[in-house]
């Protein structure tokens, strides 16, 4: 599964995108926050307020209780200023 | 019948005046065209640029999902959105909205909808960068926009 961090997501993590195999346990988008936050400090720095990054799945929003079996693009980012 | 929105994100500049004469042109059916353009300010003259990144692909879909919304909801006869990526000095281009239908209201509205919408919604971050050389980092998002939103619930 392909995972794309954006804007200061992207920084903490220091990488644009990355693949990884998932446990089997992993089975929602809260489940892989709380699962990349252990993966390195990068990763724990980005996700350590969790609760204020929004996701997307195949490239449409999405919210922590979306399961990811049908992820084949999952993407991680603060909350939006555009516009 | 709906229309196809015309959506756009790219790094060039876009002409307001070109793009509404595109949107009217051979068209005897739109009495009101209601435009938005967004433009970057300097914050007092301590900006030297907005740098905005974007999710390319979701971007796109994301600010067409938004445009169907507007064009099922309000009885609009052309929709053009454009929205920039890249580094954009202040007195630039960020964003434009059009919006054209028979009647003002219908256009009115879906402007105000879709500009509220984008806001939140469309994947695109900025940071500024300033004069002095430093870099000022990401621009929070503001709670009032994410509170204008509500103003558009259907009962």
């Amino acid at each position: 599964m392909i995972i794309r961090y954006f804007a200061w997501v992207r920084e903490k993590v220091g990488v644009d995108e990355e693949q990884l195999v998932l446990p089997d346990s992993i089975q929602t988008v809260g489940d892989l926050t709380a699962y990349l936050a252990t993966i390195d400090d990068n990763h724990a720095a980005a996700f350590a307020e969790a609760d204020t990054i929004r996701a997307a799945i195949n490239q449409e929003h999405v919210d922590a209780d979306t399961p990811i079996a049908e992820a084949q693009e999952i993407a991680f980012f603060p909350p939006m200023t555009g516009g | 019948m709906t229309i196809t929105p015309s959506v756009r994100v790219q790094a060039e500049n876009f002409d307001l005046t070109e793009e509404t004469a595109k949107l009217t042109a051979g068209r005897f059916d739109i009495g009101a065209v209601v435009t938005f353009t967004g433009l970057c300010r300097d914050e007092g003259g301590q900006l030297s640029a907005l740098e905005l990144e974007h999710y390319p692909g979701m971007a796109e879909a994301e600010i067409s999902r938004i445009a169907e919304r507007a064009a099922e909801r309000w009885p609009i006869t052309g929709l053009t959105v454009i929205h920039r990526f890249g580094k954009i000095a202040p007195g630039e281009n960020i964003v434009l909205v059009i919006a054209a239908s028979p009647h003002r209201q219908a256009a009115f509205d879906a402007a105000n909808f879709l500009m509220d919408f984008l806001k939140t919604r469309a994947p695109f971050w900025k940071k500024e960068h300033l004069k002095s050389g430093q870099d000022n980092g990401w621009v929070d998002a503001k709670d009032l926009d994410e509170q204008a939103l509500t103003r558009w619930e259907q009962a």
